[in-house]
C-alpha cells in the first residue's frame, strides 16, 4: 500500500515515514487524552489550593498577623477565570504530549528489543515516568506553592533536568538492565542528585501557611501519578493500535 | 552491494524517528515548562506549579 513513486526515488523514506508518523500520531492522541484528564483533575484538586496560597502571596491574607485567619476564605469559584483555566488546559495537554513523544519513542526501542507494548504494560511505563520526571526531582525540590522561597530558578532548572535525566536512565536500567551491576548503577543514579543536594534558598520568606504548602505538594504528586499512569496506558494502547494498523496495511 | 545499502538504511531508519521524537518532545517540555519568557511564564504559570517544575 506504500506509494510506488516515493519507493522508486527514495528507498529509505517509506520505512522512515510510517515509523515517525506512527510515533507522532500515537503521541498526539495519548498526550491530548492524558493531558486533558490531568488538566481537569488539576483544576478540581490543585487549582483551589493554588488560589488559596495566592491570597497569602499577594498579602490579602496574613499568616500569624494580628488577626486570626480562617482556613476557609472565600475563594474564586471553580472556572471563575475561564481564560486562565483554558491556558492551563492547553499547556497541560502540550506538556503531556511532549512526554508522550519521548515515551513512545522509547517504547518503540523496547519493542524492537522484544518487549511487549500495550495499554497494560503502558501502566508500568507511566509509573516509571512518574518516578523519573515527577517524584525524583520533587523528592528534594518539592512542588512549590506560589509565594514559596526558592533558590535561583536557573540553578533549580539545571538540577531538575539533571535529576530527571539520571532518574530516567535509572528506571530504564531497572526495567531492562537485568544484571546486578545495572541495578547498582540505577540505585546510584537515583540517590546521587539528593546526596549532592538541590539548590536551596538562603532564607525562608514564604508567607503561605505550611498546611497549604503540604496539601499543594501532596495534591501535585497525586495528580502527577494519575496523569503519568494515564499517559503511559494511552501511549501503550495507541502505539499498539498504530502498529496493528501498519501491520494490517503492509 | 544492493543488500548492503538496504541493511544500512533499515538500521538507520530505526534510530532517526526515535531521536527526532525525543528531541521534539524535549523541545515541547522545555518551551512549555521551563522557558522564562514573561508571556510563556504567565500563560503556563499554574501548570508549572501543579506539575512540580521550578517556576520562578
Amino acid at each position: 500500500m506504500t506509494q510506488p513513486t516515493m519507493c522508486a526515488t527514495r528507498p529509505a523514506s517509506p520505512a522512515t515515514k510510517p515509523m515517525l508518523s506512527r510515533i507522532l500520531t500515537s503521541a498526539l492522541f495519548a498526550g491530548a487524552a492524558a493531558g486533558l484528564i490531568a488538566a481537569l483533575l488539576q483544576l478540581v484538586f490543585v487549582q483551589p489550593v493554588l488560589l488559596h496560597a495566592e491570597l497569602y502571596e499577594s498579602g490579602e491574607l496574613v499568616h500569624f498577623g494580628g488577626d486570626v485567619v480562617s482556613a476557609h476564605p472565600e475563594l474564586p469559584g471553580m472556572f471563575s477565570d475561564l481564560f486562565r483555566d483554558a491556558l492551563s488546559v492547553i499547556f497541560t495537554m502540550l506538556i503531556y504530549t511532549g512526554y508522550a513523544l519521548m515515551m513512545i519513542a522509547l517504547m518503540s526501542v523496547a519493542e524492537g528489543n522484544g518487549h511487549k507494548i500495550d495499554g497494560r504494560t503502558g501502566v508500568l511505563w507511566g509509573l516509571a515516568g512518574f518516578i523519573a520526571v515527577h517524584l525524583a526531582p520533587g523528592f528534594s525540590l518539592a512542588p512549590e506553592v506560589p509565594g514559596v522561597a526558592a533558590a535561583d530558578v536557573a540553578a533549580r532548572q539545571i538540577w531538575w533536568f539533571a535529576t530527571v535525566a539520571a532518574a530516567g536512565v535509572a528506571m530504564w536500567l531497572i526495567a531492562f538492565g537485568g544484571t546486578l551491576i545495572s541495578y547498582v548503577i540505577a540505585a546510584a543514579l537515583l540517590l546521587a542528585p539528593h546526596l549532592i543536594g538541590a539548590p536551596e534558598p538562603d532564607v525562608f520568606t514564604g508567607p503561605v501557611p505550611t498546611e497549604i504548602g503540604a496539601l499543594f505538594a501532596a495534591r501535585a504528586f497525586g495528580i502527577g501519578l494519575a496523569a503519568w499512569v494515564l499517559v503511559g496506558a494511552f501511549a501503550g494502547y495507541f502505539w499498539r493500535h498504530e502498529s496493528q494498523r501498519a501491520e494490517a496495511a503492509a | 552491494m544492493a543488500t548492503q545499502a538496504t541493511t544500512a538504511s533499515t538500521s538507520r531508519v530505526g534510530i532517526l524517528p526515535v531521536m527526532f521524537a525525543v528531541v521534539l518532545g524535549l523541545g515541547v517540555i522545555t518551551l512549555t515548562g521551563h522557558v522564562q519568557a514573561a508571556a510563556l511564564h504567565d500563560a503556563a504559570h499554574d501548570v508549572r506549579h501543579a506539575t512540580g517544575f521550578p517556576c520562578h
